[in-house]
């Protein structure tokens, strides 16, 4: 059975404007010690999708809609009553957020943050507490952890505040974990870093990540499988391999193709998609990418594509699959137009 | 590139900041390189590490400490009066943030003539018009857009009017100073190739200052990779990328992680310890001794002058210069 199991999930921010329809019937799947990347430019849906499996959407602005399903070892979680929360959030499921400045407690000691988890979750005693909020800090590679364990988050550098994040995750072993953009804000040196304690926390506690980037790098570097998301709905989806060497959705092979590539030698123009995507006040009825895409057809702009199946997990939602559609072979992906 | 013609030359620049007592911050220390016309310039390096600061400098945004920085043979920071003012003509800027750098209580109209009613570009009102509707369709926008105001518009877009602004007192040569890094992976493709074709199209000169390597070596003819104020490494950029010779630049080059899982999975990647140190009273010698695998003595009691070792390739390392490799 997988650790998690989102089916069907939509999610609404209500605004003045009107309701803005984030997640538009997201699915996946995440086994036990797997690492799954949600990949998509920002407004995608991404980090709410995120969200949701932590249990950070807030009434009444945001609304997970009636019929969505997150099952956390075969246990609906947004049927939870506030005890089973509790032990949820921070116990079984931790995230960590792309601004480590605005998630810490300025006004907290590092070391007392980290305890303040093992306390509630772990029912340690304090000085139990405190000298395995050390331990965390040593591990995740920060120099002298006792002094550093009675500084505030202000006297740390970005790449020691995420370092810190990833200690209070990590601190109770979660068996999911979510990055949410954990690297953007830091230095390429630093990310490489920071991705090396993550993969190697995770392969030491067996737990199961979801990464949130727009990075192709960075989830080249950690991921097993991949979920591509575009304005609110999971575009395609598969293992690292299908999606980097045989996607099979056009917003995916521009996505690839839009990154230059450092190892490569090309310097002609960079393929890009034109124009932005839709807004999500009132979604389009058919294919969300179908204004962007050079493939368009006119069932495309009518009704929203079915997900073609490719074997083992690799699915799209494209009408080129259709069989009556035209055959379009998949384009170079390494260079330009 | 024969015959290349020197449009800046930045001499020995320095600018330090003060920054409370006995502390100084050295933001650029001792730089020296040229830009050509007609050339793109990047520059990299990790936050703090004085890019910025150099780009600014470069065009007299900041006074500087020291050195010299001759645009066509004269001092940037000696020009006063009339020649100052034709100075600022011929240099701009495009900002990081298209948020703020751009003024929220002005039309596009307006943030784009601003620069042609200081300069007189246009004789009348009508070609003013004109001439704002040109660079509106320059850089990809159209005549609809020039009465709106700039929170009407996406990040991209308003990246695009920032390019526009910049371009409408047709300077000859440009500081980019991280024009992408806010903005979305597709977003960002489009505005390069923008830029790539206002370089064609008008013989423009850039400075790129950005901390995304893969776009850097896209978009430049040669890269200057920046250490703590210092330059360590300047070279054209297929050669710093096949070929780069100091251990940061190494190490800076083998941490981007490349979008495809089967090299990232063999790669070998060299991870540097620690952090970037403070900037601020820092202590003689090669600025990266402290992080070097390489490290002697000598790294820690002198600091390396940037040499040529061969192919117009400069390098600031004791251990790389010359045939010590």
């Amino acid at each position: 059975m997988p650790i998690l199991e989102v089916k069907n999930l939509r999610v609404s921010y209500h605004t003045y404007a009107g309701e803005v329809k984030s997640v538009r019937g997201v699915n996946f799947t995440l086994e036990k010690g797997e690492a799954l990347a949600i990949v998509g430019e920002s407004g995608c849906g991404k980090s709410v999708t995120a969200k949701s499996v932590m249990g950070l959407i807030k009434a009444p602005q945001g609304e997970i809609k009636s019929g969505s399903e997150i099952l956390y070892n075969g246990e609906n979680i947004l049927n939870y009553n506030k005890k089973q929360w509790q032990n949820y959030k921070g116990g079984e499921c931790a995230i960590i957020f792309q601004d480590a400045l605005a998630a810490l407690n300025p006004t907290m000691k590092v070391g007392k943050q980290i305890m303040e988890n093992l306390i509630a979750h772990k029912h340690m005693t304090k000085a139990e507490a405190e000298k395995e909020a050390v331990e965390m800090l040593r591990l995740v590679g920060i120099p002298e952890p006792e002094k550093r364990a009675k500084q505030y988050p202000h006297q740390f550098s970005g790449g020691m505040r995420q370092r810190v994040m990833i200690a209070i995750a990590f601190a109770c072993d979660p068996k999911i974990l979510i990055c949410d953009e954990p690297t953007t804000a830091l230095d390429v040196t630093i990310q490489g870093q920071i991705l090396d304690i993550i993969k190697d926390l995770q392969h030491k506690n067996d737990t199961s990540v979801i990464m949130i980037t727009h990075d192709l790098g960075v989830v080249a570097n950690i991921a097993q499988k991949i979920a591509v998301m575009y304005s609110g709905i999971i575009v395609e989806r598969g293992t690292c391999e299908d999606i980097f060497y045989k996607p099979r959705h056009p917003y995916t092979w521009a996505l690839i193709k839009s990154v230059p590539r450092l190892d490569l030698e090309n310097k002609q123009e960079l393929a890009t998609i034109q124009g932005t995507p839709p807004d999500l006040l009132n979604p389009p009825v058919g294919c969300p990418f179908c204004t962007r895409c050079e493939y368009c057809m006119p069932i495309c702009k009518e009704q929203m594509p079915e997900y073609t199946d490719f074997g083992s997990e690799h699915a799209a939602a494209c009408w080129l699959h259709h069989p009556l559609a035209p055959k379009v072979e998949m384009p170079n992906l390494e260079g330009g137009n | 590139m024969q015959n290349k013609e020197v449009l800046f030359s930045i001499e020995h620049l320095k600018k330090y900041f003060n920054v409370g007592r006995d502390a100084i911050l050295k933001a650029v220390d001792d730089v020296s390189f040229e830009i050509y016309k007609g050339e793109t310039l990047g520059m990299v390096g990790e936050s703090g590490c004085g890019k910025t600061t150099c780009g600014r400098t470069t065009i007299g945004l900041y006074d500087k400490t020291d050195g010299k920085v001759l645009f066509k043979g004269k001092d940037v920071h000696a020009m006063t009066g009339k020649e100052k003012f034709a100075f600022k003509k011929n240099v701009q800027m495009v900002f990081q943030d298209p948020y703020s750098s751009l003024n929220p209580r002005m039309t596009v109209a307006d943030i784009i003539g601003e620069g042609i009613d200081i300069h007189k570009l246009a004789k009348n009102k009508k070609e003013r018009q004109e001439m704002i509707y040109k660079y509106l369709e320059l850089v990809g926008l159209n005549k609809e857009h020039a009465n709106r105001f700039v929170h009407e518009f996406s990040g991209g877009q308003r990246q695009r009017i920032g390019i526009a602004r910049a371009l409408a007192v047709q300077p000859e040569f440009m500081v980019l100073d991280e024009p992408i890094s806010a903005l979305d992976v597709s977003i960002q493709a489009q505005i390069v190739n923008l830029l790539i074709d206002l370089q064609k199209k008008m013989g423009l000169t850039y400075l790129f200052v950005a901390h995304d390597l893969s776009m850097v070596k896209h978009i430049s003819d040669r890269v200057a990779v920046l250490y703590l104020g210092t330059l360590v490494e300047l070279t054209t950029s297929e050669e710093l990328y096949k070929n780069p010779v100091h251990p940061y630049t190494k190490a800076l080059l083998s941490a981007i992680p490349i979008p495809d899982p089967k090299i990232e999975a063999q790669n070998t990647k060299i991870r540097l310890q620690g952090e970037v140190p403070s900037p601020i009273n820092t202590k003689a010698g090669c600025k990266f001794a402290g992080r070097c695998q390489y490290s002697k003595d000598i790294c820690e009691k002198q600091m390396p002058q940037l040499k040529d070792i061969g192919n117009n390739h400069f390098v600031a390392c004791h251990m790389c210069s010359g045939d010590i490799k």
